[in-house]
């Protein structure tokens, strides 16, 4: 019965995921262009640096064991780097896009401000990271067997959906800071997304140690969400008011 | 992103370890049966459980708390007993034997023990007192294993080392643990093995025509075991035309395949190997002979495929013979000589069966013949000798020709009433079984030149044939210079029984068949696809041990109507490799003439379309998809159902956030004093 395994695994890594895109993306199609190309441009990022990484180990001795495992750590540094010029590159673009926007339509202002699509770039990031991440172990989740028989650990795929999840979330907030750094010049938060995504990667460098990638990576999508809320206009005392107002069963107001 | 794992292995071998070197059991057909196993269509799967000793069933049969079980039997449970056991429960979901080394000391043989019962000449219009075995049981150590239906997928385990681990997979997670059960991840087994044919011959060709008839894409669900016979005459005769009906033929007969409870695991040692071996041997002396040429009979040595099968081969000639559709006819066979089984002899007897029923009917000098070739057999160490008189024919390709006409003949055996086979039809039939033993550290080569005690042993026996047919033929002289050669024999024996891929093989082949000379033990199974390799090597080593090397071109040699004088209807011509020039690689190739043909040995109830036939074979063979095995953990139904309740649990939870998120987003998200931004 390990269907349920795969519908479990599924759930638990693209639950929240489509939850947001139900919500906050689906109703609007220029949204869903921006999550659209997105996924494309951290796609593009994935193929160059996997490129050089096939490159530099095909050059290399395939049986020198330190080797390999150096030439793997760099190139996964080297694809979080990309990855991140990338997302500044989709800045650029998104910027002109705003422009074009604020020409196109009546009243001068554009139909989407550059939060929101930091937002849902983030999201798009997020999505087709977590995609690649999950769907070959979705794949095998529906055989009969589960990992465990070379001596890896049982909880493999449980830690890699829980992974998958909190990355999504990650690339989520990273896009809403990065954004806002490239926006209002603050390069302290361009670094710190970089520093950030560093860390969860090489975290995962513990692995099978899952108390060493899990952990850490769900305390940053803790902080990083926290920071991300305040950029966005949060406050404590919004905070306060929104869950008073859910606990007295208000009725909502008309969603933006 | 990030890298899961260190090496990049893919996730599918983090879980799964495949079995490479197995061999299935898969379902064949008859007329009114099915037999051998069946999987599921999408694999049958099972904790392993290892049974080396028969209080181990226990666990499976009623006290293991996690059925369905997938056993791994030690060899020598592999008996009819436990199989029944097996058969009955619902509690086993597969079975992966391992291979017993040594062999079973009590042999083991999963044939029937009335090998062809019902398709040889004894029935109950011909010798009732015969048929069925009522007098001799040939194959008294036969469980019949090999003709009972399963529905679950048996596999054979040849490799040791992954018995070992499947073995190691089971001590790490399945051993009881104090009478309580084991607990999860357990070690599990899955094979595939899906047959696609069902209940008898006649439904699933019934099948198969419906399926020519309407599909676009027909698929077929069965085929019928076919291949070729191999046939040379001693004197050249024209293959186009019909022999005159005044020329007579002494017709030498073996079968050259055999069986297993296995799909393509057939060593045949003893039951074929060994007397095709030999007549090929014999067929060389006597080619060998001076005055070959002035014998007043011809000499047809005849090597049939799918004699196992209820007599595919012969009774494919017989029918041919009949039909006049092959260049002799029935009137032409003077005598026929049959060699079956003849490397375990006790001491130096030959054993000569003749049939009962037609002794009494018709006075044969047959014996008398023989026994005239008995004087003729003294130096070599072979002793002739009669079996009794009320004792019938061994099954024999000769008796398809009884069956047919009177014709007197001989069948050649190293058992008097039994086989002397306890291994007879089964995956131990081996060299070993025929006591070939070559000494230690010996290059490949070198074992292939080594001289056995047993090829000596049916280089004595290949003598006593060859003189005794120089004799029936009609030759006068001396016949002590008609010696069979035992460094030919051992030559036969190594590439036929130990490896295929070997310098002389590869030397008397054509160069676009050397891909079929395969490192792995050869296995004599008849198959659907024809020729199987057997039948190849059998032509060509005929064709080297019995024609002439003609100088020819390539051109020439492989187009003999367009060369004067090549006589295309009397000879075969083959342009073979040669052998490896000492200093280089190239190899020196020539043409080789014979007189060896092939001729199809393919049942005739299907020329005559009749699949319920009682009087042909109707063997056929299922086809299936795909044949593997594999092993892996499986997690306890819990942790799964839990993966299921947090995956919904997350899922429900989200929405739900999000949705009350994004109705009050007006709310968490403040818009900022500033009236040129735009706010959520």
């Amino acid at each position: 019965m390990t269907l349920a395994v795969f519908f479990g695994c599924t759930f638990i890594a693209f639950g929240p995921a489509f939850s947001l895109f139900l919500f906050t993306i689906a109703r609007d199609p220029l949204r869903i262009i921006i999550l659209i190309a997105g996924a494309f441009f951290w796609l593009v990022s994935l193929l160059l640096s996997s490129l050089i990484w096939f490159i530099a180990v095909k050059a290399s001795d395939p049986r020198d064991e330190p080797l390999q495992k150096g030439l793997l750590i760099f190139g996964v540094m080297f694809s979080v780097l990309l990855q991140e010029a990338f997302r500044f590159l989709y800045y650029k673009l998104l910027r002109k896009a705003i422009e074009g926007l604020v020409a196109l339509s009546e009243d001068g202002c554009s139909p989407i401000s550059i939060q929101q699509m930091a937002y849902v770039a983030g999201v798009g990031f997020g999505l087709m990271s977590g995609a690649f991440s999950m769907i070959n172990l979705l794949a095998d989740a529906l055989g009969p067997g589960t990992v465990g028989i070379h001596g890896d650990s049982q909880l493999y795929f449980l830690t890699s959906a829980f992974m998958t999840m909190v990355l999504i979330f990650l690339h989520t907030f990273w896009g809403i800071l990065f954004f806002h750094g490239c926006e209002n010049r603050h390069w302290w938060e361009i670094v710190a997304v970089v520093v950030m995504h560093l860390a969860v990667s090489g975290s995962t460098f513990c692995n099978p140690l899952y108390v060493g990638s899990l952990v850490p990576s769900y305390v940053l999508m803790a902080i990083a969400a926290v920071w991300a809320y305040m950029l966005s206009g949060g406050s404590v005392q919004n905070l306060r008011r929104f869950l008073l107002c859910a606990q007295s069963g208000a009725s909502p107001q008309p969603a933006s | 992103g990030f890298f899961s794992s260190c090496e990049g292995n893919s996730v599918e071998r983090k879980i799964y370890i495949p079995l490479n070197k197995t061999a299935p059991c898969v379902r064949l057909l008859n007329a009114t049966h099915q037999i051998g196993c069946q999987s599921s269509i999408s694999g049958d799967t099972g904790v392993i459980h290892v049974v080396e000793k028969e209080e181990d069933l226990n666990w499976v049969l009623a006290d293991g708390p996690h059925p369905p079980y997938m056993i791994l039997l030690d060899g020598n449970l592999f008996n009819r007993l436990v199989m029944q056991q097996l058969k009955g429960t619902s509690r086993v979901s597969g079975l992966a034997v391992s291979i017993a080394k040594p062999n079973p000391p009590q042999g083991f043989s999963p044939g029937l023990k009335c090998p062809n019962d019902g398709f040889g000449v004894y029935s109950k219009d011909y010798g009732p007192q015969y048929a069925h075995c009522n007098r001799t049981v040939w194959n008294p150590v036969g469980s019949g294993l090999s003709y009972e239906d399963f529905d679950f997928p048996i596999f054979l385990l040849e490799d040791a080392n992954e018995t070992q681990v499947i073995k190691q997979c089971y001590q790490d997670h399945n051993v009881p643990t104090d009478g309580s059960g084991p607990e999860y991840p357990l070690c599990a087994m899955q094979l595939f093995s899906h047959m696609h044919a069902v209940t008898s011959t006649v439904t699933c060709m019934r099948r198969n025509s419906i399926q020519n008839t309407f599909s676009i894409n027909p698929e077929t669900v069965c085929d019928p075991l076919l291949d070729y016979n191999v046939w040379s005459t001693l004197h050249p005769i024209n293959s186009s035309e019909k022999v005159d009906p005044k020329k007579e033929f002494i017709m030498v007969a073996t079968r050259i395949d055999s069986h297993s409870f296995f799909w393509n695991i057939a060593p045949g040692a003893e039951s074929a190997v060994s007397s095709f071996v030999t007549h090929l041997a014999a067929a060389e002396a006597l080619h060998k002979a001076s005055d070959v040429h002035l014998l007043q009979r011809n000499i047809m040595f005849t090597f049939f495929q799918g004699e196992t099968f209820d007599y595919i081969g012969s009774s494919r000639m017989v029918y041919d013979m009949e039909k006049d559709k092959f260049p002799l006819r029935l009137e032409n066979i003077h005598s026929f000589v049959e060699l079956n089984q003849v490397a375990l002899r006790n001491g130096s007897i030959l054993w000569m069966h003749t049939d009962p029923v037609s002794r009494l009917n018709k006075k044969l000098h047959i014996q008398n013949k023989k026994g005239g070739t008995v004087n003729s057999s003294v130096g070599a160490n072979v002793t002739l000798q009669e079996v009794g008189f009320s004792q019938s024919l061994p099954p024999s390709s000769f008796q398809r020709f009884l069956r047919a006409r009177h014709i007197p003949g001989v069948v050649l055996t190293d058992h008097q009433a039994s086989f002397q086979n306890r291994y007879y039809q089964s995956m131990y039939d081996t060299p070993e079984n025929i006591r070939m033993q070559y000494p230690e550290g010996l290059s490949p080569e070198e074992t292939l030149e080594y001289v056995t005690d047993t090829a000596k042993s049916l280089a004595e026996v290949a003598t006593v044939v060859a003189r005794a047919l120089y004799r029936l033929a009609g030759g006068a002289n001396d016949t002590s210079a008609i010696q069979a050669d035992p460094k030919t024999i051992t030559q036969m024996l190594y590439g036929f029984l130990i490896k295929m891929n070997n310098s002389w093989f590869q030397s008397i082949i054509k160069p676009d068949l050397k891909g079929i000379l395969g490192d792995d033990v050869p296995q004599h199974y008849v198959a659907v696809s024809s020729p199987v390799n057997t039948t190849y090597l059998v032509q060509y080593v005929l064709a080297n041990l019995t024609g002439t090397v003609v100088n020819l071109t390539k051109e020439e040699c492989l187009n003999p109507e367009k060369t004067p004088n090549a006589e295309k209807e009397m000879y075969d011509y083959a342009w073979v490799q040669g052998s490896l020039d000492p200093n280089s690689t190239s190899r020196v190739p020539y043409c080789v003439r014979s007189t060896v043909r092939l001729s199809k040995a393919l049942s005739p109830a299907f020329e005559l379309r009749e699949w319920g036939s009682t009087e042909y074979s109707t063997w056929t063979e299922s086809r299936w998809k795909e044949i593997r095995a594999r092993i892996f953990l499986v997690a306890s139904k819990e942790l799964e159902i839990i993966t299921l309740v947090v995956g919904i649990a997350i899922l429900v939870f989200s929405l739900v956030a999000t949705h009350f998120i994004n109705a009050k987003a007006d709310v968490l998200f403040s818009i900022p004093r500033d009236p040129g931004a735009v706010a959520y």
